[in-house]
């Protein structure tokens, strides 16, 4: 737009003559150029200033809350008590080790899934395709809620279970341990991995298959040795998205119920809202900011590496 | 692996179609063809796009099942054979070689695949490179090859594997003229070297079906139309398509007579005793035998088109309503358009062909 702008005030002999009070025509390309250079700046400042009102000041007061511990001042108090606290050691680990697991969970499941999907003809494999793109729009809870139906204490699989054979309460049980956490985080974040898997694999040149196939690889081999150095990238983005939402997911944890799953989103919510402890809350979120930057980061590096 | 010859034992397999019939959805994409590539033949698949040529390749290497017939590779049917257990190397149109291996590895590829032993891998992959005169390039990357180089790649690939059975498709399409005709005179060359192996090449050129094949198969419509040495095919065709689709030919609707035929209200001779007396026929004539100017079999008729081609002029003259074609050497002075003009050519140049033969 500015640039059109520009253009339509450098041709015209009026707007020349005024900008620079010089002759029309010579004085064209100088304005131009000055009416180029100068929204550029002018049009950045805006977003900038409203991504820092909206999101980089409050960032900045849950920071300073960090180091201002309740008995006044500025120190590493909060720090010291929270990681010296059991709690925040049990969350952190609990959060890395179900993150890290429901993203290799993810990973095997979403590259399985999306190899069926991608060369193994069936019908209706296109409208799974598409199915894959409106389930990445649904709420997490939504499916926590729905694995609650199946395998909740009186979801239908121990309902069918204890109506068959008569027993007080059925096996399945699992939900809320953190088992139930992770088969609901793999479940609702494996879309994320099949979804650029699926865009690499349509670039794929199917006669690549077809040649190593010819030359005598067996299905496993061409997986292993074209398939899946052609997806790396793919599975590397998908994989380090789904490790940063799963280290900060929140309602699949809270939905399940899980007893004594107490994840640092979980720790943020209990200390925040629950103890009204703001300094120990912000610790324990510039830990998990911390961690979702750095693996930002290292996803960055590696992607630039593998040429994402 | 089951196909490929054992190292140092040169098999000589054929292939042979059988009646074969492919058919998408209901939809007859190849109709029962009956061909034998002979041990160590090259047979040009020949045809328009949607003639069934790739399709009949595709059968050979196991991604298409046949729905009726036999796929027999040397004495083997190996018509519910799975792709990897056949021992055919493939070279198809834009190469596919795999993005993320280097050259070598490209190669050896087919090598591993078929659990040759790790201490013979290099040296086949040496030999395959050097025999399409790569291995200057063993440690660069595809994208780091020109196309023409990248074909050669391909072409290595599938040799190093020593296939009893080579399926070519379409391979010089992707390459640009010069270099097209480069790679001819390779995979010339390549076939005298490697005289046992037999190879299908399917093409929709006809001048590398000329230069390469023994024997062309003309293929459309699903249907096998014609099928011969490239000499006999050119020379004699035996039908309409053929003589349309190989050399461009003029088709001329002729009746019969006693000893010449009627074109229109002309009168020409030709060197056939086979024709029926009063029977409609078709006379077919290369453009490059027709001259210009007076002489036997003269046909008058207003000069429609010239084009000029380097070496060679040539004419489109409307004759009795037909437009005839003539290659003629480069002419110093052309004829206006709308010109009269008078082209010729020698009864033993034409070929009589039963009217509407579609080589069935």
């Amino acid at each position: 737009m500015s640039r059109r702008g520009s253009t339509a005030l450098a041709g015209d002999p009026a707007a020349g003559a005024v900008s620079t009070g010089s002759a029309p025509g010579a004085a064209d390309p100088p304005i131009g150029t000055a009416r180029r250079q100068l929204p550029t700046a002018a049009w950045a400042l805006p977003p900038v200033l409203i991504l820092a009102a909206v999101f980089l000041y409050p960032l900045a007061l849950v920071v300073q809350q960090s180091f201002s511990p309740d008995s006044g001042g500025t120190s590493l108090q909060p720090y010291t008590d929270v990681f010296a606290s059991t709690a925040f050691r049990e969350a952190l680990g609990t959060t890395v080790w179900l993150a890290v697991g429901a993203t290799a969970g993810c990973l095997v499941l979403g590259f399985l899934l999306a190899l069926v999907v991608a060369f193994v003809p069936f019908p209706g494999g296109k409208a799974v395709a598409k199915f894959i793109d409106v389930f990445l729009s649904f709420p997490s809870f939504l499916i926590t809620l729905a694995l609650l139906f199946v395998y909740g204490t009186v979801g239908m699989a121990n309902g069918v279970w204890t109506d068959v054979t008569g027993a007080h309460s059925g096996p399945f049980q699992f939900l809320t341990t953190p088992w139930g956490v992770l088969l609901a985080e793999i479940t609702y974040f494996t879309p994320f991995v099949m979804r650029p898997l699926l865009a690499a694999f349509s670039q794929l040149d199917t006669a690549q298959l077809e040649v190593a196939s010819s030359l005598g690889a067996r299905p496993a081999r061409i997986v292993r040795r074209v398939i899946l150095p052609e997806a790396l990238p793919a599975l590397a983005a998908g994989g380090s998205l789904v490790l940063v939402m799963c280290l900060n997911e929140f309602g699949i944890v809270l939905f399940t119920g899980a007893k004594g799953v107490t994840t640092l989103p979980m720790l943020v919510y209990s200390k925040a809202i629950l103890e009204s402890d703001y300094p120990a809350a912000c610790v324990v979120a510039v830990v998990n900011i911390a961690i979702s930057v750095g693996l930002y980061g290292l996803y960055r590096v590696v992607s630039r590496r593998v040429g994402a | 692996m089951s196909g490929a010859a054992p190292p140092g034992v040169p098999r000589r397999s054929g292939i042979r179609f059988d009646g074969v019939t492919v058919a998408y959805h209901g939809n007859v994409v190849l109709d029962s063809l009956d061909l034998t590539v002979e041990p160590g033949e090259v047979m040009a698949l020949l045809g328009p796009s949607g003639s069934g040529k790739t399709t009949a390749l595709r059968a050979v290497a196991g991604f298409v099942r046949p729905v009726r017939g036999r796929v027999f590779i040397g004495d083997r049917d190996v018509t519910g054979l799975p792709p990897h257990q056949r021992g055919i190397g493939m070279v198809v149109q834009q190469y596919a070689l795999f993005p993320h291996m280097r050259v070598a590895d490209n190669v050896a590829f087919g090598l591993k695949a078929q659990k040759v032993p790790k201490g013979q891998i290099p040296g086949r992959v040496a030999e395959a490179l050097a025999m399409t005169g790569m291995d200057s390039y063993a440690k660069r990357y595809p994208r780091e090859l020109s196309g023409g180089q990248q074909q050669r790649v391909a072409i290595a690939r599938a040799l190093a594997i020593r296939p009893d059975v080579l399926l070519l498709d379409e391979p010089l399409s992707a390459l640009d003229a010069q270099l097209r005709s480069g790679m001819l005179a390779e995979l010339a060359r390549l076939h005298r070297e490697l005289p046992d192996v037999s190879i299908l090449y399917v093409t929709h050129d006809q001048v590398e079906a000329l230069t390469l094949a023994d024997r062309i198969a003309v293929m459309d419509q699903a249907r096998l139309r014609d099928c011969g040495t490239p000499q006999d095919l050119y020379r004699r065709p035996r039908t309409e398509f053929t003589a349309s689709f190989v050399g461009n030919a003029n088709l001329l609707p002729v009746r019969v007579g006693s000893g010449s035929v009627l074109f229109g209200g002309t009168e020409l001779a030709v060197a056939t005793d086979e024709a029926v007396w009063g029977a409609t026929a078709t006379l077919c004539v290369r453009p490059h035998l027709v001259g210009l100017g007076a002489g036997p079999n003269a046909l008058r008729g207003k000069l429609a088109e010239v084009q000029w081609r380097g070496s060679t002029h040539r004419l489109y003259v409307d004759v009795d309503g037909h437009r005839v074609k003539a290659d003629v050497r480069e002419l110093r002075v052309t004829p206006a358009l709308g010109d009269e003009v008078t082209l010729h050519f020698a009864a033993e140049d034409a070929v009589l062909l039963a009217a509407g033969v579609s080589g069935e």
